[in-house]
């Protein structure tokens, strides 16, 4: 069954969540339903646990439906994720389950090396792109309490900030 | 009754337009939504959807006497429009070049034969005064595909000596 999606401007999305430290049936049993919810969306290839108020750093992600196809893992469980290097900067559009009928420019990382645990607890690492890349940053946000209305840019500005960013990029990788 | 009106509003660009402009129509019980304010020209331009309780003239009467004292020209228009009609746009162009007479004319010209819908579009002059360049950044729909439209900014960038670069839009919902 679909679990309820917090909708913006509802304050707990802006939650700083829990790691997971339990690998037990009921973390199994939630990520069935979170994924049930993230299918259930028109469009959705992402879903984060603090969308449906569960505020623990669990993130969901398949690129496998997109309209046009893109490279990508298929399904993707990401507990405790880390991204670890970034690379290359780029525009893309974005909305959320969790601000709708809204959909702005934001700039993220191209190119993404991450860490996260699997529903055992195994470290496993990906080597994420494009619109891959983008929408694991995008879900990894909600563990943090941002959403892409906090990294909006306009696109009179998109053409000549790029470069500005590439520069700071080899320096500051966090980009935040 | 509520009514959705595009209220226009062009002049002089000077500190405070947006401020006063806003809290004129605050003050008068209006409501608003979509807008687009820049400077163009040394003019600041601004196209708001304001929704109103009342008809037409009263909400032009609420906006003279600020739109008197900034010097700024005023249109009005009921409008059928809601919020929530945005189209999606599944493509981003950007085209630019040596400024030549009619090149804006002869891209969209293009774009729209092959099936573009234009969403949004801006345009500036860059470089200085003998060697200008223009340049157009275009988000659109298009109708009849992407390779179609690739075909007919190729063949304007060979006639025109312009750079072209088309860009799917795919928005991630997440
Ligand atoms: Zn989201």
């Amino acid at each position: 069954m679909a679990l309820e999606i917090l909708k913006y401007p509802d304050e707990r999305l802006k939650t700083l969540s829990e790691p997971v430290t339990l690998f037990d049936q009921a973390l199994r049993d939630f990520v069935r339903e979170l994924e049930q919810t993230m299918r259930a969306g028109p469009g959705g290839v992402g879903i984060a646990a603090p969308q449906v108020g569960r505020f623990q750093r669990i993130v969901l992600v398949d690129c496998s439906v997109t309209r046009k196809p893109v490279p990508n893992h298929g399904y993707l469980v990401l507990i405790n994720p880390e991204v670890t290097q970034w690379e290359g900067m780029e525009v893309g559009r974005e909305g959320c389950m969790s601000v709708p009928d809204y959909t702005g420019n934001v700039i993220r990382a191209e190119r993404i090396h991450l860490v996260a645990q699997d529903l055992d607890g195994n470290t496993q690492e990906f080597d994420c792109e494009g619109f891959e890349a983008r929408a694991v940053q995008h879900e990894m946000d909600h563990l943090d309490g941002l959403l892409f209305l906090d990294r909006l840019v306009s696109r009179r500005n998109d053409l000549f900030r790029r470069k500005v960013y590439q520069t700071q990029a080899k320096n500051t990788p966090a980009q935040d | 009754m509520r009514h959705w009106y595009m209220l226009t509003l062009v002049g002089n660009d000077r500190p405070g337009i947006v401020a006063r402009v806003t809290s004129a129509l605050f003050s008068a019980g209006g409501n608003l939504g979509e807008a687009s304010m820049m400077r163009l020209g040394g003019n600041f331009t601004i196209m708001l959807m304001v929704q109103f309780e009342g008809e037409r003239p009263a909400l032009e009467a609420a906006v003279a006497p600020v739109a008197e004292a900034l010097g700024l020209h005023i249109h009005l228009d009921a409008i059928e429009g809601q919020l929530h009609e945005q189209m999606e746009p599944d493509v981003r162009i950007t085209v630019y070049g040596a400024d030549r007479a009619g090149i804006v004319a002869r891209v969209t010209g293009a774009l729209a034969e092959a099936g573009l819908h234009i969403l949004d579009l801006e345009s500036d002059v860059g470089g200085s005064d003998d060697a200008p360049f223009y340049l157009l950044h275009i988000e659109g729909h298009a109708a009849n595909g992407v390779e179609a439209l690739q075909t007919a900014l190729d063949q304007v960038a060979r006639a025109d000596g312009v750079e072209v670069r088309l860009r799917t839009i795919e928005t991630l919902v997440g």
